[in-house]
């Protein structure tokens, strides 16, 4: 029996292997801390796009693609909320997730609505890519011909984001012979055929949207807009009684206090905030101090 | 027939007391459960993502359990020697073999059953209720019986043949590339030249076309299948899973027992 | 009508990568097995006899020749209703108990249910199993797996009994109970045919023997008379013999053991068996006792097979042929 044999009883190496294991475990959480610090942030990036095309992928899943387009979309939320709360002004992943997931799921609504709502919105609230947003939209429209809806997310583009009247009114109306289609799509293709940009025919679209829609997020997105509608109409009004003070009076207005007492007002008037509204240095009408109206909604 | 009975009662209370088995079903309800969170982290897919997980877990595990099981159907019988007392006595080798088959399929009709109730659990207790269209993910849970019909016979004609291990990775082989056949025969004519053609047209009618039975996305988006296809698709697996169970018996009859 | 009929019963093996090499496992077999025989099928390992079972049982096809079982043709299913057959090593399923395997069998026999339970109650009680028979299978000792292979083997109350080693693996009261159980078939008229390596079972039970070597048989017959072909000789055993009688006697005398104060003298049977006693009188020698010896099957397996194997080294036919018909 050599020396080594006589050192080893059964009780010593099982003490020894219980030291081994808790102390490896032990040391293996720094160093991965350490690994994860060096490779860190570029890692995250390239782990979402690991797969080239949707169409590969497609084949890859066997009969599974559905669930696949479901992981794809859920990742393109996540994607999207995570670069919303760090303020990001760029969301280069966000057009490639989307077109993987309605690669796999052509018939994947949601990917197509609010993947557009994602990519057309300014930044920082969107990519602020209305382009690519129009063709998600266009692809959504081919795989689903008839689904009004899509027409409507079109024709809502081009209207706020990209100011194209005709295209939007155009839009609005092949929308609108889609079956099953709302009858306030024909009234939007005139409305915006016949005034473009006011905000008479913008308080319908958000109040069409408001009515639509599905959750708790896009609904008070919308009562803000038209809120801010209401307030920019207003303040359209004010302005124009401030003017005719100021031809009458020969000099312009302080505050609105000015105008009560020459019978054009009936009180202070306030906006649909609950805030006063006050009289800005270059003579116009503004929203108060405090004021919940968010005016750059409208830019 | 008696016998035939016989032996599939016996294969089934086999199959049933694999403990693996209940661990894939077990496994299977949870990530069915799973799926209600999974559309609390997302946006827009509550039901869909039921419909989604629900069946592609239903035709996944479906699968394992078609394969592990399969694969040692004859395989068992002939390295544990059972079989030389089973043929001792008044058995015809091909009822041998349509038992096993018919036994093994009762059993995963059983299990799938199982699957299936726990998805409409969670269907409903994500809805609230359950409506009448919601049977038409019946539709999908038929077309992937279908599938494991013949996979089974895929698994047990290779069983006749060789080890587990063998047999587990040619089934599985074949499953893939039958899901692919369209792709195949589509490169095939793309590439130009006659020969990739007519191979790649003969891979086609050859091996299982397991396509053929993929409607889980459309049906998880509400659309139900054309009962043409319910036809069509069940002769051709009618048809794929009688001949190789003929070939299975063809190999079973000439085999000897050393 | 025979129970077993072989006429040139014969198996090649191919073995090697492109299945060129032969190995005939059984040669050109010809027997027969008459009804309510207990016939023994004798070899060395390898010899052959797992082989001929196989064939019989329609596990393994014949490379040439034909047999009968009970009057059918092999490939007849219907025939394996009237057999049983205990496997050598016998496997069954692990997970059934005794009671379920049985009742397996049964059903594949076809019989009815209050058969069933009745035979298999009947079985279990007479292998020694009673008792067991909810237990599953996998806790089963050898000897007890032993003892549920004769059980199926018997549930369907066959003709004829096909045993492959049915001592294997059983201690010696578990031998005798085989021994005694083959014995109360042959009573009940059944057939029982065996194979086996150990001699002394055979010598026991027997009515007729075969003896195979390298796939040839050697030599197939009733066992008295094979054994009675065997050089016999007689035993003395003399008491405390005195030196000039052991002298006297021993040209005549092939073998002389001293035990204790006894002598053990035997005189093969070409000596004069008169002579030698006629000189033990004379010198007033003291005989404790005369036995005649008989050839046991051992030793006639033994000088059979030696010689055969002599023979094919010498490359000559092997012709020790000894025919008897029932």
């Amino acid at each position: 029996m050599t020396s080594e044999g006589r050192n080893w009883s059964p009780s010593r190496a099982r003490r020894t292997c219980w030291a081994v294991l808790a102390l490896s475990f032990l040391a293996l959480v720094p160093l991965q801390q350490e690994v994860d610090r060096q490779i860190g942030g570029q890692r995250r990036i390239e782990e979402l796009l690991y797969v080239p095309s949707g169409r590969l992928l497609r084949r890859l899943c066997l009969g599974h693609e559905g669930l696949a387009a479901d992981i794809y979309w859920t990742r393109a939320v996540q994607y999207f909320g995570r670069k919303r709360i760090d303020r990001a002004t760029r969301f280069d992943l966000l057009g490639p997730l989307l077109r993987i997931t309605t690669d796999l799921d052509p018939h994947l609504m949601v990917a197509y609505r609010f993947g557009a709502i994602f990519l057309a919105e300014k930044t920082p609230w969107g990519a602020g890519r209305p382009e690519e947003a129009l063709e998600l939209l266009r692809r959504g429209i081919v795989a689903n011909p008839g689904y009004w809806r899509l027409w409507q997310d079109v024709g809502f583009i081009y209207y706020w984001d990209l100011k194209d009247y005709p295209r939007a009114a155009e839009a609005f109306r092949v929308g609108s012979q889609q079956p099953g289609a709302h009858l306030w799509m024909k009234a939007m293709a005139a409305s915006v055929a016949a005034q473009g940009g006011a905000t008479s025919t913008s308080r319908l679209l958000w109040s069409e949207i408001y009515n639509q829609a599905e959750n708790e997020s896009m609904r008070r997105s919308a009562a803000e807009h038209l809120l801010a509608l209401q307030a920019r109409e207003e303040m359209d009004q004010l302005n124009a009684l401030l003017k005719s003070y100021q031809d009458g009076a020969g000099r312009p207005a302080q505050s609105f206090r000015d105008l009560v007492p020459a019978g054009v007002l009936k009180g202070l008037p306030k906006d649909p905030s609950g805030v006063p509204y006050v009289v800005a240095l270059d003579g116009h009408a503004g929203l108060g101090p405090g004021s919940k109206i968010d005016l750059t909604l409208l830019q | 027939m008696r016998r035939i009975s016989t032996i599939a009662w016996h294969t089934f209370k086999e199959s049933v007391r694999e403990r693996v088995l209940y661990n894939l079903v077990v496994f299977a309800l949870l990530l069915i459960s799973a799926a209600i969170l999974f559309g609390s982290i997302s946006v827009g897919i509550e039901d869909v993502i039921i419909m989604n997980l629900g069946l592609s877990s239903i035709s996944v595990f479906g699968l394992l359990m078609a394969i592990f099981i399969g694969i040692g159907l004859v395989w068992k019988e002939i390295d544990r020697r059972t079989i030389f007392s089973i043929l001792a006595k008044p058995v015809h080798r091909h009822e041998f073999i349509i038992g096993k088959y018919l036994g093994l399929m009762v059993t995963l009709l059983i299990n799938t059953a199982i699957m299936t109730a726990g998805f409409y659990l969670a269907l409903a207790y994500e809805q609230r209720t359950l409506h009448w269209r919601d049977l038409v993910a019946l539709q999908a849970v038929y077309f992937i019986l279908l599938q494991l019909a013949m996979v089974v016979a895929l698994a047990l004609l290779f069983s006749c043949i060789s080890t587990p291990i063998l047999s587990a990775v040619f089934t599985l082989a074949l499953y893939m590339i039958g899901n692919l056949l369209s792709d195949i025969r589509w490169f095939g004519q793309e590439a130009g030249s006659a020969l990739a053609m007519n191979l790649t047209a003969l891979i086609y009618y050859l091996l299982p076309n397991f396509g053929n039975f993929n409607v889980i996305s459309q049906i998880a988006q509400g659309h139900p299948v054309p009962s043409y296809l319910l036809v069509s698709n069940s002769l051709y697996a009618l048809l794929y899973v009688s001949i190789l169970l003929a070939a299975a018996i063809l190999i079973f009859e000439e085999r000897e027992f050393r | 009508m025979p129970a077993i009929q072989t006429f040139d019963l014969t198996k090649d093996y191919f073995s090697g990568f492109f299945r060129k090499r032969l190995k005939r496992a059984l040669d050109r077999l010809s027997l027969q097995v008459g009804e309510g025989e207990v016939f023994g099928l004798l070899g060395p390992n390898g010899a052959g006899k797992s082989t001929t079972l196989k064939l019989l049982l329609r596990l393994i096809f014949p490379t040439a020749g034909r047999a009968t079982v009970l009057g059918e043709e092999l490939d007849s299913v219907a025939m394996h209703a009237r057999i049983g057959y205990l496997p050598e090593h016998p496997y069954f399923y692990d997970h059934l108990s005794a009671q379920e395997l049985l009742n397996y069998a049964g059903e594949l026999f076809g019989l009815d249910k209050a058969t069933r339970r009745r035979r298999i109650g009947d079985l279990l009680a007479r292998v020694g199993l009673a008792g067991s028979e909810d237990s599953p299978l996998r806790k089963f000792s050898k000897g007890m797996l032993q003892r549920v292979g004769i059980a199926q083997a018997l549930v369907n109350d066959p003709e004829l009994i096909f045993l492959d080693e049915p001592m294997s693996g059983l201690d010696p009261l578990g031998r005798r109970e085989v021994r005694d159980l083959i014995l109360e078939l042959k009573g009940r008229g059944k057939t029982v045919f065996f194979s086996t390596h150990i001699l002394s079972d055979a010598e026991m039970l027997c009515d007729r023997v075969a003896i195979l070597n390298r796939g040839q048989l050697l030599g197939c017959g009733d066992l008295r008379k094979i054994l009675s072909l065997g050089i016999s000789a007689t035993e003395i055993v003399l008491e405390n013999p005195h030196a000039d009688l052991m002298v006297k006697l021993q040209p005549l005398t092939s073998r002389a053991i001293r035990t204790g104060d006894n002598v053990r003298l035997e005189i093969p049977s070409d000596r004069d068996l008169t002579q030698v006693l006629e000189i033990v009188l004379r010198e007033k020698g003291k005989i404790a006792s005369l036995n005649p010896l008989k050839t046991s099957l051992e030793d006639y397996f033994l000088s059979t097979v030696s010689d055969a194997t002599e023979q094919a080294r010498r490359g000559r036919n092997i012709d020790i042929r000894l025919e008897g018909k029932p």
